[in-house]
């Protein structure tokens, strides 16, 4: 008896897990395939969302990309001069950020900041109906809502990612050669010699499609808040959902890094 | 008249896990009447407005509208159907980060090629229709639920359709809030000509608005009547319905009005 229960409450949540699965897929292509339909946008529409999500995001990134920049110059200088080769401290930190950490920390940053709000904005939008009350207008809320989103989040990632890096850079620097005293012409020199297009590539198709999943999985997490298992009603419902997104967005930008960076290498 | 009805619900079933919510609805709707479903709370009388729209599939049976099987609609012609929809859901349903005239303007602006300068005068003349003027710039969160609702009926009629459905559009009002609603909703039918579905509790004051009642009770529309027959009927539960709501207004809790 208890294993049949088992085995039922299994398949239930089997169950309930391919379906969202599906739905989420099923969202992406919708909002791809409304993207590119006529009639297309009324340019404040995606400007406003650019602002939203990029905009209002870029004194974080300078924050956090300061931060980590000045610690990588930090823990850089003391570990290569071990080697005695504190004249690669400007390529180990500009390869570092470059390649990964500008991306992925970019990327958690906005997830957190924007990924949130997308998520609960839409889930609210949802609980009250307003979804709902945009279908019966034929107003297509993948087009509408979503397509804005989608777009301002992959056009602003890359930018996003590329202030990260650069504030970074300058961050490494102070403290670097600023504060520990490396020799200012490697610091830049090293880096011009070992950073190379390939590296830069790297970082900007992780930031792109970062911005992919962080829009895609906060849209469609609030998109079908109603579908949840846990209950996805109410104030509490739409917490709960956002929780769960960022949580999700965050485990998926670090697993899909490791995979993308072994397909690039 | 026009004897062919322009919706037609036929052995509509629905089930949410174990509980059977709608048992085989039957109902037509004709052109240009109000038709007003009652019952119960909680048993599915916004659902078969739901279905209507096409917001929920049906586990079995047909809906049709303007002859048209709506579960085997392509999105487009869905979309072309709802195009002749205006929906005043039981809440408004507003978009709460816009203004007032932005919850208006946005079918105009969504649907249509109109000017901004054409989309104002039509979305000053609707909120002119319900004495909204001079709330133009407010946000939803700012009105009373009267106001909201005026609002959410402008956003309703701004496409002139040929359909309006009115989720419960007077419950959490006031005598005199609801009586208003009820007067913008008489002015607006006449002049405009539409079709209105009107799931209500307002009972008996929204049998004189009504062409057609339909009583909803055990998953079944029990009988759809014009208001005189309905209150003379044979039938057990609309007998019992009528007989709760109507007899003792002074201790019946129902009877908001």
């Amino acid at each position: 008896m208890i294993l049949l229960t088992l085995l039922e409450k299994s398949g239930e949540l089997g169950l309930y897990y391919i379906n969202q699965a599906g739905r989420m897929v099923i969202f992406l292509l919708h909002v791809i395939i409304s993207t590119f339909k006529l009639p297309y946008y009324k340019v404040s529409n995606i400007t406003k969302q650019i602002y939203i999500i990029g905009s209002l995001s870029i004194f974080v990134i300078v924050f956090t990309g300061a931060f980590t920049g000045m610690v990588l110059g930090l823990q850089g200088y003391n570990t290569l001069k071990k080697f005695g080769s504190e004249g690669l401290l400007g390529s180990a930190v500009a390869l570092s950020l470059i390649r990964e950490l500008g991306p992925v920390l970019a990327a958690l940053m906005v997830t957190g900041r924007a990924g949130s709000a997308i998520c609960a904005e839409i889930g609210i939008m949802r609980n009250s109906e307003q979804i709902d009350a945009l279908e019966c207008m034929a107003i297509d809320p993948h087009k509408y809502i979503m397509a804005p989103k989608f777009i301002a989040t992959i056009f602003s990632m890359p930018l996003l990612t590329a202030i990260f890096n650069v504030v970074g850079i300058f961050g490494g620097y102070i403290v670097g050669v600023k504060l520990l005293g490396a020799s200012e012409g490697s610091y830049f020199t090293s880096m011009y010699r070992d950073v190379e297009f390939q590296d830069v590539y790297m970082g900007f198709v992780k930031s792109l499609c970062f911005g992919l999943l962080i829009v895609w999985i906060c849209a469609a997490k609030g998109f079908y808040v109603h579908y949840e298992r846990t209950g996805g009603f109410g104030a509490e419902g739409v917490s709960r959902v956002t929780t769960y997104a960022v949580v999700l967005t965050s485990v998926s930008i670090l697993v899909s890094d490791y995979f993308i960076t072994s397909l690039l290498l | 008249m026009n004897t062919e009805p322009i919706i037609q619900l036929i052995d509509i079933k629905k089930g949410f896990g174990p509980q059977q919510v709608l048992k085989g609805i039957n109902l037509s709707i004709y052109e240009g009447k109000t038709t007003v479903i009652v019952g119960e709370s909680g048993k599915g009388k916004s659902l078969i407005i739901k279905h209507i729209l096409g917001l929920i599939k049906p586990d079995s049976g047909k809906v049709f509208v303007f002859g048209k099987d709506l579960n085997k609609m392509s999105g487009k012609e869905l979309k072309e159907i709802r195009s002749y929809f205006g929906v005043l859901f039981q809440n408004a349903a507003l978009f709460d980060s816009m203004t007032v005239f932005d919850n208006v303007a946005l079918p105009l602006r969504e649907r249509t090629r109109a000017s901004e300068g054409d989309i104002a005068g039509i979305v000053n003349e609707k909120l002119k229709l319900m004495d909204l003027e001079g709330s133009n710039e407010k946000f939803p969160a700012q009105l009373s639920g009267g106001m909201r609702k005026r609002v959410g009926l402008a956003r309703a009629l701004v496409l002139n359709p040929r359909i309006v459905f009115f989720d419960e559009p007077t419950t959490g009002l006031d005598v005199a809030k609801s009586n208003e609603i009820y007067r913008v909703f008489f002015r607006t039918q006449t002049k405009l000509g539409y079709t209105a579905v009107i799931v209500s509790h307002d009972v008996p004051k929204i049998f004189k608005l009504a062409d057609y009642v339909a009583l909803l009770h055990d998953g079944i529309i029990q009988d759809c009547l014009p208001p005189e027959d309905f209150q003379t009927s044979d039938n057990p539960f609309i007998r019992e319905f009528v007989e709760k709501t109507m007899g003792l207004i002074y201790e019946s809790e129902e009877v908001e009005g």
